[in-house]
């Protein structure tokens, strides 16, 4: 009579407030060891007063007195250069703009013996022909002519064929090759409503479409035309603990264009007009210029019209500076998180745990969620307070800040608590498996904190800490890069600059990769050895 | 003080982890230099790169195998309780102390001088091969070039300094595992710290003030005069540290109870 008394049901019941039982065990164990808790709030603290201190290190000034530079904003609120020579007439509706392209040639400044370059005071002084990859000219349909406008445009470029760029952020490749008078290249922009298609031509009858751009809002009046621009050059002299020093300056280049048509247009004279490279721009470039003799237009200008950057023209910095103590933070969570462990084996209490506890994945799995959690909140809590004090630190300090938008920013703040909990698990798993709390802080340190600091200091080639920054753990600080590598941009921008060679998640899963295979291999151990 | 001596050495001697750490130590640091020295490149129109630095890259990563040498020959007898044993054989605490630096610095020494050697054969072995030749501008990697000799001996004596500041961070904080965090985070987070200030005059400061950076300066070669300080400034500098780590951590064995 008495064997039915125990029904499956109760067991299915034990297992599951077997699991929470074991959580809240581990949270008590966390919660009531004052060195943990404090570890922990050291974290947090570490993470903001580093940022701070770095914030007030960083002082931007220009001869003494605060910068007053330009930084135009695009239309989706990015940064961006937006230097050119441009010659335009309105085009108050539907229309287009075609013209032949037979050369596009450029100057580049000149090193001199003592790798210096000369700074040019125009394209006569310390110049030789040379062409920038990315040298533009072609044809640009744009909202006005203040920076920072809606715009499409079909460019040739120095190195990188015909290509359709809009409002900035946007690339699109075309045909190959650079244009010649023996094999010039025809270029044609058109416009219908908030529509811009471009399209090539290799001898003005036979089209290709390369790409097709939607500019919200376009105003019915817009300027068309041609224009020219070149952007900076810099060669690496040196690496150093300092970084990359590089020399370099403003190229220009010279677009030849004819029969040039125009389709929709009031008919009247080109104005010529220079967009930036002014005193105050952040780009170095010089003013450009235009000739028509006949139907042939040679248009030279020198800029880019492109985003701007960390690595690129200005000298702004990233939102991401502001959480450079959560390298600190990350000590103090990856020293906990191996206590988390070690200190159990070390005092013999994983015996009474595992005793009370038998199933040793469960234990884990408790372990590895409540420090994770506890990690992500302070990561929380210190990114919450560091970004928005840091940055107004930055600001008062004259510093550029590059505008970041809400997403991004709260990917920063969210992925940088999660990168700590990710370390916090990785650091867990290895106290597990080498029960010695120094290797395994040592070991997570060497992994996480030296190749960033490789990839910052320029100790090994780029390539090789690239490849660094690919595949150690310490791919998990891509998940702070706040402004996209735009490959349409040849920026120079390095780990320390705040970029990465990976995309965010991608790097933060390369992280937790590792901190999953480790906790597989702990779990392995565990469940195989004595405790 | 003989007495102290021969204790210490037999613990370290007979701890299971000491050999094996040792020679990670001298496998870490020679494999990092000479995949330092496989990614060099330096093409014919210059690359400003000091041989000198890229054959001794292992010493980055050796550094924190010393410092766990180090910071367990303090921290161990705390955890196990060992501590009580050890001052009640011997109330001297600084002689305690004093011993133990004597016994882990000459122990680092030897495996210094073993990683030491390795890399500068790797770099000797590897870089004239990738460009870093007579023919553009850079001295064969031998002893008997001053600044490459200096550079050897000097990552030597940085390994053992790091080995005296873990030894003084150790007796200070006691667990293991504080101890290593704060002795890489000051090694390895100020150089961080110095690479993002846009402000050139404190980025100098920093790399000036950080034992790392500065420490390291006795690895240059070439490029002497954009160093932030001297070689032996900079080696100064990490002395400088050691003495500070030491002195706070032999005040804090006599003052506290262990």
């Amino acid at each position: 009579m008495t064997a039915t008394q125990a029904p499956p049901a109760a067991v299915d019941l034990a297992e599951h407030g077997g699991f929470a039982e074991t959580l809240r065990a581990e949270w008590t164990k966390f919660r009531t060891v004052r060195g943990w808790v404090i570890g922990m709030t050291v974290a947090t603290l570490v993470t903001v007063l580093i940022g701070l201190l770095s914030a007030s290190g960083s002082m931007s000034s220009c001869n003494g007195q605060p910068c007053h530079f330009l930084y135009p904003v695009g239309p989706g609120g990015e940064a961006v250069t937006d230097t050119f020579y441009f010659v335009h007439r309105p085009l108050p509706a539907n229309g287009g703009i075609t013209a032949r392209v037979t050369s596009l040639t450029g100057e580049l400044p000149t090193a001199t013996s003592s790798g210096r370059v000369r700074a040019g005071q125009g394209p006569e002084s310390g110049m030789h022909p040379g062409l920038e990859p990315w040298s533009k000219g072609g044809l640009i349909i744009k909202a006005n002519t203040t920076q920072g406008s809606a715009y499409a445009a079909i460019v040739v470029t120095g190195g990188h064929g015909v290509r359709m760029q809009y409002d900035y952020t946007q690339d699109v490749a075309g045909p190959a090759g650079r244009p010649a008078p023996a094999s010039p290249r025809w270029l044609r922009l058109t416009r219908a409503g908030d529509t811009i298609t471009g399209y090539a031509s290799a001898d003005g009858t036979h089209w290709t479409q390369v790409g097709a751009a939607t500019l919200p809002g376009l105003p019915a009046t817009v300027q068309a035309g041609m224009f020219a621009t070149s952007p900076p050059y810099s060669v690496t002299t040196a690496q150093g603990l300092l970084g990359m020093s590089g020399t370099g300056g403003p190229t220009v280049d010279t677009a030849t264009l004819d029969h040039v048509s125009f389709r929709g247009a009031i008919p009247g004279a080109w104005t010529g007009t220079q967009l930036g490279a002014g005193p105050n721009d952040a780009s170095p470039a010089m003013p450009g210029s235009y000739r028509q003799a006949g139907g042939t237009f040679t248009v030279t200008g020198s800029g880019d019209i492109a985003p701007d950057g960390p690595g690129g023209a200005g000298p702004g910095q990233t939102l991401d500076h502001t959480l450079v103590g959560a390298l600190a933070g990350l000590i103090a969570v990856v020293v906990v998180a191996a206590m988390f462990i070690t200190a159990e084996y070390r005092r013999g209490l994983i015996r009474t745990t595992f005793a009370a506890s038998p199933r040793r994945g469960r234990v884990l799995a408790a372990k590895a969620l409540v420090i994770a959690a506890v990690s992500f909140a302070a990561g929380l809590v210190a990114a919450a307070i560091a970004i928005p004090l840091d940055s107004h630190v930055l600001r008062a300090n004259g510093n550029y800040l590059y505008p970041v938008n809400l997403l991004a920013e709260v990917r920063l703040v969210a992925g940088t608590a999660a990168m700590l909990a990710a370390a916090a698990v990785l650091a867990l798993a290895l106290g597990a498996m080498l029960r010695r709390s120094a290797i395994a802080v040592t070991l997570v340190i060497a992994a996480i904190i030296l190749p960033f600091l490789v990839a910052v200091t320029n100790v090994l080639p780029t390539g090789a800490d690239n490849w660094l920054m690919r595949l150690a753990p310490a791919a998990g600080f891509a998940i702070q890069q706040t402004i996209p590598n735009y490959p349409q941009v040849s920026s120079a921008c390095t780990v320390a600059q705040g970029c990465y060679p990976l995309a965010p998640w991608a790097g933060f899963a390369v992280l937790c990769a590792w901190a999953a295979a480790a906790l597989a291999v702990a779990l392995f151990l565990l469940r195989r050895r004595d405790a | 003080m003989s007495t102290g001596l021969r204790a210490e050495w037999t613990k370290l001697r007979t701890s299971p982890g000491t050999a094996w750490l040792l020679l990670a130590v001298v496998a870490v640091t020679v494999a990092v230099s000479a995949a330092a020295a496989a990614a060099a490149r330096c093409p014919a129109t210059g690359c400003g790169q000091d041989p000198g630095k890229i054959s001794f890259t292992g010493v980055d990563l050796g550094q924190a195998a010393v410092a766990i040498v180090a910071v367990l020959a303090v921290s161990t007898e705390y955890s196990t309780g060992m501590i009580r044993t050890t001052l009640a054989a011997m109330p001297g605490r600084v002689t305690v102390l004093t011993a133990k630096a004597a016994v882990v610095t000459a122990l680092i020494v030897a495996a210094g001088a073993l990683a030491a050697a390795g890399s500068l054969l790797a770099g000797w072995l590897i870089l004239p091969g990738h460009g870093f030749t007579r023919a553009h501008g850079f001295a064969p990697l031998t002893l008997a070039d001053g600044p490459v000799l200096r550079a050897t001996a000097g990552s030597v004596l940085y390994l053992a300094l790091i080995a005296l500041l873990s030894l003084g961070a150790a007796a200070a904080v006691r667990d293991a595992a504080v101890a290593i965090g704060l002795v890489l985070g000051v090694l390895y987070l100020l150089p961080i710290v110095a690479a993002v200030v846009s402000d050139a005059a404190v980025q100098r400061h920093l790399l000036q003030a950080a034992p790392m950076t500065s420490g390291l300066d006795i690895q240059a070669t070439t490029g002497l005069h954009s160093l932030p300080l001297a070689p032996w400034q900079g080696l100064a500098v990490l002395a400088a540290w050691a003495a500070g780590a030491l002195l706070a951590g032999g005040l804090l064995l006599r003052v506290r109870d262990a």
